[in-house]
């Protein structure tokens, strides 16, 4: 007996008509980027589904991998046995071992070699009959099973299936466009970059980092989280805008009731002209409408019209603890929490404008070298590149 | 040399000295402090966590740095036994656990919590049905050895684990010190809540161990400070051995593919050996026993004599284990086993590394099977 492989089932995938075949390459990409680090195993596609033949790897932290790749809606195990009675009873009775908070199960035998000498329904009753007698606390349910084990005997080996884990649903990262994240270091706009991807959207970050008041620790953060949203999307580059003289600008020219404003509206500016740079075709920012003060509808109105890029945000209905739920699952909630300061919470003035207008905003931004200021900061950016494979930083290597 | 006391202590790799060094040398800040040769030092930490967690197979930040295996043994069971004091004072451990974890709960005991230590077979394992009898409603903690020090026998934790299941009050704590990288264990699976494993006894240095602690399991820490660790451990991370820990954990682990059918080979080979001569009666049972230990008493002969006339012909081995070693008398896990203390004052313990060669078991034999009748001529005129 043995856990031979997992077979992917694709979600709203199979609903894409004409743009199958390039969803399931890319699927077919990204999982197959996933598991490069397991050298023994192969990754097979068909019509409705993709084979990973396991050859001896454990399924666990093969099936923990797939959890995390958008684009895959449920995730099984196969057992394979050979085909006489025994084995078959101990493989299914294994296979329900495997999964947590089973309660309720029913055979679904097909006996594909018709020259086995049990037929489908006694299969079904001598299989469910060894399992209840070997395994506590659980019972038959033939209308409403947790478990559906679906049992095929064929000449050569019998395979059981049926045992489920669930996938990341969405859509396979890449086959949407690429989308600028603004990437603070808090907490809700790493899962806006999730919530992004999940569309099969690609995402590039953008930090803006302000030494020596916010500090490398605060750069750091980000950089952490772009490493662990690698693992929902393979790729992740980093663009962190030295944006000390813009904030210096601004503390020098604005009145401190604006200054949060005009800062926001700098940098969606440097959004904009990074998008067109790099073919990116919208911003998405950690935005929830009415959190904070810089999230009223007036704000978003007032910032948002330096822009014609549209501007997403995927959070923008949800509550706070919901967010969190989300930022938890993600990995991404220990790293947001540290507690290091970044470019929105060093300047924040005692009292910002909770209700800004336009007008205004543009007035106080003739004291400003707008344009000047941008483009500098636009050719003074670094680029990082993260990849899910580099565990390790390059510094480290070989120290592990 | 031939080097058979692995269960004491393993030798350090090459590659995992160097990594020590390096890492002493370069990254020699305090990942605490703000700079940003700290802030390296600090990301370096992070980085041995993360990979350590890839390596058992459960998350970052489950895992809690230690000096070693006593240590994580003391934290795991004092921590968890005096967080939860308020829901109950019972606890369960075995008759054949580590010093360690034994005296830990001796001292718990003299603080007024109640003890329930579970007997063991002929094989010295723990039966399910004892461990559920003695579950009571304010029972915290169930604490087992998953591969006997002494013994190498292996305790059905997967087993206990399941039961306790049950329970979602119950913490369960195993000591994976002798078991790891050689009886694989997944930690999920087995419902296990915390766990020990000490970076020596796998080619790793000393100083460094770890304790698993699985999320939502709260601990009382026993070493109060500047909250390293999360807060459960504090003192300033001992980077170097960490770092050293992790490579030293991923080479065991990749060696253990092939080792471990090969030591169980070479333990078949000196159990063969061994057979018919006389006085010589094996304690480690055939089955439900760890690849790497044999535990074996010779009728007739002081094992102290045994040791030193082996290292007269430099092959090391052992009394019990190395802990209690220097207190003569029989070995409570044997007695406990049911083995009859003369035979238990006898027992020698040969234990391997992946590194032992056919060569190191067949010298070993033949120099038992010369020193044996001898010794024990000796021991009968004297």
């Amino acid at each position: 007996m043995m856990f031979d492989n997992i077979i992917i089932r694709y979600g709203e995938l199979s609903l894409k008509g004409k743009n199958r075949n390039q969803f399931i390459d890319r699927l077919y990409t990204n999982v197959k980027r996933k598991l490069e680090g397991f050298e023994q195993i192969r990754v097979k596609r068909s019509f409705d589904r993709m084979y990973v033949r396991l050859n001896g790897q454990p399924y666990q932290p093969v099936i923990r991998k797939l959890q995390d790749v958008f684009g895959i809606q449920t995730l099984s195990v196969a057992v394979k046995t050979e085909s006489e009675l025994e084995a078959i009873q101990q493989g299914a009775l294994a296979a329900l071992h495997e999964v947590e908070n089973v309660e309720t199960f029913k055979v679904s035998a097909k006996r594909i070699d018709k020259q086995f000498p049990i037929h489908s329904q006694e299969l079904n009753r001598v299989i469910g009959g060894y399992v209840l007698k070997n395994k506590e606390d659980i019972k038959v349910d033939v209308h409403r099973p947790d478990v559906d084990l679906r049992v095929e005997v064929k000449k050569e080996a019998t395979y059981i299936t049926g045992i489920e884990f669930p996938g990341a649903g969405g859509l396979p990262v890449g086959v949407g466009g690429k989308v600028m994240l603004m990437l603070s270091g808090g907490i809700d706009s790493p899962v806006a970059g999730f919530l992004t991807m999940k569309r099969g959207a690609e995402i590039e970050a953008v930090h803006f980092h302000s030494p020596p008041f916010t500090s490398e620790r605060a750069k750091q953060k980000v950089t952490d989280i772009c490493r662990e949203l690698t693992n929902f999307g393979g790729r992740i580059r980093l663009h962190v805008i030295h944006f000390t003289p813009v904030q210096e600008a601004i503390n020098e020219a604005i009145p401190d009731n604006y200054r949060m404003t005009i800062m926001r509206r700098m940098m969606l500016r440097i959004v904009q002209q990074l998008a067109d740079k790099h073919g990116v075709l919208a911003a998405a920012t950690g935005e929830s409408l009415g959190q904070v003060a810089s999230q009223t509808l007036e704000s978003m109105n007032t910032i948002n019209e330096v822009t014609n890029l549209p501007v997403l945000r995927p959070v923008l209905s949800m509550d706070k603890t919901e967010i969190t739920a989300i930022s938890k699952r993600i990995g991404t909630y220990d790293i947001s929490i540290r507690p290091y300061e970044d470019c929105c919470t060093v300047f924040v003035p005692a009292a910002p404008k909770t209700k800004p207008n336009r007008e205004r905003a543009g007035q106080f931004e003739l004291n400003l070298k707008v344009d000047q200021l941008v483009k500098e900061a636009v050719e003074n950016t670094e680029i990082l590149d993260f990849k899910q494979s580099e565990q390790v930083e390059e510094d480290f290597q070989e120290l592990f | 040399m031939i080097y058979l006391d692995n269960s004491a202590t393993t030798k350090p790799y090459p590659e995992v000295l160097e990594t020590y060094k390096a890492v002493a040398e370069k990254y020699f800040a305090n990942p605490s402090s703000l700079h940003g040769r700290g802030g390296e030092a600090e990301r370096l930490l992070a980085q041995a966590r993360t990979i350590s967690g890839e390596l058992l197979n459960v998350h970052s930040k489950e895992i809690v740095f230690t000096s070693g295996g006593t240590e994580g043994d003391n934290l795991a069971v004092k921590g968890t036994a005096l967080y939860y004091q308020s829901r109950g004072k019972h606890l369960i451990t075995t008759r054949v656990e580590h010093p360690a974890v034994f005296e830990a709960f001796a001292q718990l005991e003299s603080l007024g919590f109640e003890v329930t230590y579970l007997p063991v077979d002929g094989n010295g394992q723990v039966s399910m049905e004892d461990l559920e009898n003695s579950i009571r409603s304010d029972t915290t903690l169930v604490s087992m050895i998953h591969v006997n020090n002494e013994t190498g026998t292996i305790q059905p934790v997967e087993e206990a684990g399941r039961l306790l299941s049950k329970f979602p009050k119950i913490q369960f704590h195993v000591d994976h010190v002798q078991g790891v990288t050689k009886v694989p264990l997944e930690l999920k699976k087995a419902g296990i809540d915390l766990c020990t494993i000490s970076a020596h006894k796998f080619h790793g240095p000393r100083g460094a161990g770890i304790l698993y602690v699985r999320e939502g399991a709260n601990l009382l820490p026993l070493i109060s400070g500047g909250s390293q660790e999360g807060g459960i451990r504090s003192g300033t991370e001992n980077l170097p051995a960490i770092v050293a820990m992790a490579k030293a954990l991923r080479l065991s682990l990749e060696a253990s593919k092939g080792g471990i059918p090969k030591m169980k080979k070479l333990i078949g080979k000196l159990r063969d050996g061994l057979e018919g001569v006389g006085g010589v009666v094996f304690n480690t049972p055939q089955d439900h026993s760890a690849p790497h230990i044999a535990n074996f008493s010779v009728e007739g002969v002081k094992p102290e004599v045994l040791i030193h006339a082996l290292e007269q012909k430099d092959i090391y081995v052992s009394t019990k284990s190395a802990c209690s070693s220097r207190e003569s008398g029989a070995s409570r896990v044997l007695l406990a086993a049911g083995i009859p203390e003369k035979r238990a004052e006898q027992a020698i313990r040969v234990s391997l590394s992946f590194e032992n060669s056919k060569h190191d078991i067949e010298e070993t034999v033949k120099a038992l099977k010369d020193l044996i009748p001898e010794l024990r001529k000796v021991g009968e005129s004297a």
